[in-house]
Order: structure tokens, then sequence, then C-alpha cells
């Protein structure tokens, strides 16, 4: 016998959906710029050239830790080694990608768009049967706030990259360039999009019932609340930019652009 | 001004039924309710269909209209274009009793299952107190008119009958979470809220929000918090080892009611 809509006793309708308008654009317009994404970053990881212009790194290679970095781009020292036969950037993009793949929000755009389950509101699902995050893998959602905590370590240091972009070519500080704008818009739509993010919201307050016992925590939640109504927008706006910075100081390291420089 | 527009109704029951096409005279300013009324009135007198305030405020007359689950009260003529065939059939979760009635009773039972508010003691002078901000959060859920659209949208018992037993929907959810908010309440339903109410099969993708006539952010504001809260119970050794050490949160966890067995 038929499960979902058309249960026996339900109003006998064979329709999948009865909606009129077209609810599967959100779903594809998701698909396909969640693919182009993957398929840009998933080419520029494996690269492993072309990412250092000046004073200048492509936040997919930051921070850069394996002997096989650029030297310009070693920050941090080398403390992976050699032993590392890929691309360095495979080696701190698990973070960002097990952030945003747990985030609540992209899971519902996944979820909806890749897997179709929902398709959309009032759209019947394809699937036969339906656990949802109740168990393995998916249960393994439950680890965001994990991800969320590496994610502001990565927000430090792509900060850092953002600073130190003051510097020119020759590492002489009161230098600023186009590409310093970039990374520092980066810097911030990354910190506007974990900030926003529902495991801050309920680290820093959220988990409290008594607000009235923590005032700094209960105004800490309230401005978090706010960026948290605006989450979804952060993380398209700051996953298409981390894209642009990206290829913007690919540009520059072909020599296919100069730098626009301000002083 | 009277004008003509073409209706297309389910009339039917348990056993069996199909739209069936109208011609409706309404008046500018109604809405899908008013339309449904003029047709009793004046072509199907034996037409079924549940309403009470046609303000918007009880949740009697839900339906879907042109697929989407509404209020027909609240869902305005002039919202369709001119010409347009305006659809409605009964909610497509629950069992049809008769054209656009159905049978809710599914969520008053799993209502039931719900512990209820367990207060600390009264203060010494025979008040309970508590400070606005901790209870504002709970305020918002408090709007609901029990109309129970999320429910029939959401799409874990929606397209998978067999998952009603084991979930509860996030009508439900709302409840959980502003108990469980609560700075007065002694009972941990975190458990609950994860084996007894499902809350894992809840997949995060929002159509209980997109369609709630009072704009409550279910998905936002309950039911990821809630969330956030198993994953504190049940997911996050360093929280649960912070708790025993510290010995806070050591409220007790009832178990569920369970559902009466009449009916
Ligand atoms: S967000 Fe969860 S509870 Fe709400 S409709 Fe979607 S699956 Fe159901
Ligand atoms: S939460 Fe909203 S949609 Fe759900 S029953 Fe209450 S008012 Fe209706
Ligand atoms: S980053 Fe989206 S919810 Fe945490
Ligand atoms: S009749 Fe009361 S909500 Fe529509």
């Amino acid at each position: 016998m038929a499960s979902g809509v058309t249960t026996a006793g339900r109003a006998r309708i064979t329709a999948r959906t009865m909606r009129t308008d077209r609810w599967w654009l959100l779903p594809a317009v998701t698909v396909g710029v969640l693919l182009a994404f993957i398929a840009y970053s998933t080419w520029r990881a494996f690269e492993g050239a072309h990412y250092v212009a000046g004073p200048y790194l492509s936040p997919f290679y930051s921070p850069c830790l394996a002997s096989s970095c650029l030297p310009e781009s070693s920050h941090f020292g080398e403390p992976v080694g050699s032993w590392w036969p890929l691309s360095p950037a495979l080696l701190v993009l698990v973070f960002p990608l097990g952030f945003r793949m747990t985030c609540y929000y992209y899971r519902k755009a996944y979820y909806r768009s890749f897997w179709a389950s929902p398709p959309a509101c009032a759209v019947a699902e394809p699937h036969r049967s339906y656990s949802g995050e109740s168990r393995f893998p998916l249960v393994f959602q439950n680890a965001h706030r994990w991800f969320f905590y590496a994610g502001l370590v990565f927000n430090v240091i792509l900060t850092y990259d953002a600073v130190i972009a003051f510097r020119d070519g020759d590492g002489e500080w009161g230098h600023m360039g186009l590409g310093t704008l970039v990374l520092l818009v980066n810097a911030t739509l990354l910190w506007l999009y974990s900030l926003s993010c529902h495991s801050c919201r309920h680290t820093v307050g959220g988990r409290i019932n008594a607000f009235s016992k923590h005032p700094l925590r209960y105004r800490a939640w309230t401005l978090v609340s706010r960026l948290n109504g605006n989450h979804a927008r952060y993380a398209w706006l700051s996953l298409i930019w981390v894209g642009l910075t990206d290829l913007y100081i690919r540009l520059l390291a072909t020599g296919t652009f100069a730098d626009p420089r301000f002083f | 001004m009277g004008y003509d527009i073409t209706m297309r109704v389910w009339r039917g029951d348990a056993g069996g039924g199909a739209l069936q096409d109208y011609v409706v005279d309404v008046e500018e300013g109604e809405v899908v309710l008013d339309a449904v009324h003029r047709l009793q009135a004046t072509q199907v007198g034996d037409l079924a269909v549940r309403w009470n305030c046609k303000a918007g405020k009880c949740g009697s007359c839900s339906a879907e209209i042109n697929g989407r689950p509404r209020l027909m009260c609240m869902t305005r003529l002039s919202t369709f274009e001119a010409g347009e065939t305006i659809t409605v059939t009964p909610l497509r979760t629950f069992p049809v009793i008769r054209d656009l009635v159905t049978d809710v009773s599914y969520n008053y039972e799993k209502a039931k299952t719900l512990p209820a508010f367990a207060p600390v003691p009264r203060d010494a002078d025979g008040n309970y107190r508590m400070a606005q901000v901790d209870v504002q959060r709970g305020q918002e859920f408090r709007k609901c008119i029990e109309c129970f659209l999320c429910q029939t949208v959401c799409h874990v018992i929606r397209d998978h009958d067999d998952n009603k037993p084991a979930f509860s929907g996030p009508r439900m959810f709302l409840r959980y979470a502003e108990l469980d908010m609560h700075p007065l309440d002694t009972n941990d339903r975190r458990r609950l809220a994860k084996d007894a109410a499902g809350l894992g099969m809840c997949n995060i993708t929002k159509c209980c929000t997109e369609v709630c006539p009072e704009n409550i952010k279910i998905t936002d504001n309950a039911i990821i918090p809630l969330k956030e809260r198993v994953v504190d119970r049940s997911y996050d050794p360093l929280v649960w080892l912070g708790s025993k050490i510290r010995r806070r949160d050591q409220r007790s966890e009832p178990p569920p009611t369970p559902p009466p067995t009449t009916r």
C-alpha cells in the first residue's frame, strides 16, 4: 500500500503536488551554484599553484603548512613536513568543508535541492523510507559545533592574512591594493557567517534559561540572534566571495591582471 | 462589484473522492473561505467545511490552496491572477472525514504525550517570580493558533505515514522548546524530545516555518535551539562532563506520558 500523500484514508489525490508555481526553480538554482562552487574549488585545491600574489595568499591555501608550499605562503612554518604528497590546500580545506556541510542552513539547502527531501514544501519526496538525522550517518550532523570552533581558528588566520595584506610584496607596511580590500571583505563575511551560526547562538547564551541572571550573555545572545536572522544570506555571500577571492589572486599570480594600488 | 471565479474543490470521504469544478460569484475584497461559503450556500449545500472565526485566530479553516497549506480565511482572492483556477483540497497529511474536513486527532494525541509544565515550589509569599527576559522566547511560541498547517506540510509524516508513531511534529517541538527554556520548569525534556518526539527526524528544511500563519520562526527559534540542547544532553561529551562536575542542570527527566489507548 502506498505511503505518503496517497496513504489510504487520506483524501484520494494522486498528484505529487498541487502547487502551480515554479517550486523547482529555487532547488535548481541551488544545485547550479553549489555544483559550480564545488567544481571550481576542487580544481583549484588540486592545482597546487598560483595561490600567492605579492602579499596576498588565497584563502583556499591558508594556512599553508606543508613543505611543498610556496615559500611566500608559509606564514606558520611547515609543521606538516614533506610526507604529504598532495596539494597543501587539501590539508586545511576539510575544516571549512565540514563546517559548511554540517551547517544548519546548508543542510536545509542540500537536503532540499540534492536529496529532494523534500524538493519543496508540499511536494512529495521520492524516497520510500525516511529517518532524517536520527541515525548513522546523518546523526553526525550533531558535531556541527566542533566545526564551528575550528572555523573560528580559520577566521583568525584569514583575518591575519587580510591584515598582512597591508604590506607590499617586499614586506613593507603601508600598502593597500584592491587585493587587500578583497581579503578584508572576505574575512568580514566569514566572521559574519560564523557569528550568525546557530551553534554560536546556542553557545553564547541560547543554552541558558534564566537570562536575567546572565545580563552580558543575554546581550551577546540578542546580538547573535540578530545576525542569525541573516545566516542564509551570509552563507551564500561568504561562499561566493571566498571563491572570487581565490579567483582574483589566481588572476594576479598568473599575471593576467595587475593589482590596482590605492596607496 | 461582483465577478466570477473558477474553483476546483475536492469532494468525497475516506472511501474516495475527486476534484469538482465550479464557477462561483464573488465580491471584491473576499477571501477563499467566502467563496467556499458562497458555493455552499448557492450550489452544494452539503459541502463540508470547518471554520469558526474568519479572522485567522481559531486555526479551524486550514486547507491546501493551489497546493499550499494555508488558512482559507486569510487567503485573499485578489492574490490570484485573473482567470486563475483556485484549487482547494483538504489537508493531505491527515485522514479525511468529508470534503474539506480532516481528522486532526493525531495532533491532540501527540500533545497528550508531552509532560505538562512542572514548576518549582512557589516563593515564601506564595508567588512565582520570573523576569520578562526569561520568558520572552517562549512567548513567541504561544502565538500558535493550532491550525496544524506546520504539521500537515512536514514531510516527515506527510510523505511517510509510518513515521507518525515516532514523530510529534513542529507544533509539538514548539511546546518542548518553550518548556525546556522555561526558567521555572523542573523537568529536563531534552531526552524526551530526542527519543519520544523524534526531533532527530526533522531535517530542518523549514517548511513548517514557511507556512505558519502566525509567522513563528519554528525552525530557527524552537527546533534548532532544541537540537542544540539535545546535543548538550546526548552528543557533546564536554558539556555532559561539565554538567556532572559543576552539578548544574540537575533537572529530573520525566518519562513520556503514554498516549491514551482509546480512539
Ligand atoms: S523543519 Fe523539521 S519539523 Fe519543520 S517541516 Fe521541516 S522537517 Fe518538519
Ligand atoms: S506553529 Fe504556526 S503553523 Fe503550526 S499550528 Fe501553530 S500557528 Fe499553525
Ligand atoms: S554555520 Fe550555519 S548554522 Fe552553524
Ligand atoms: S476560520 Fe478561524 S482561522 Fe480561519
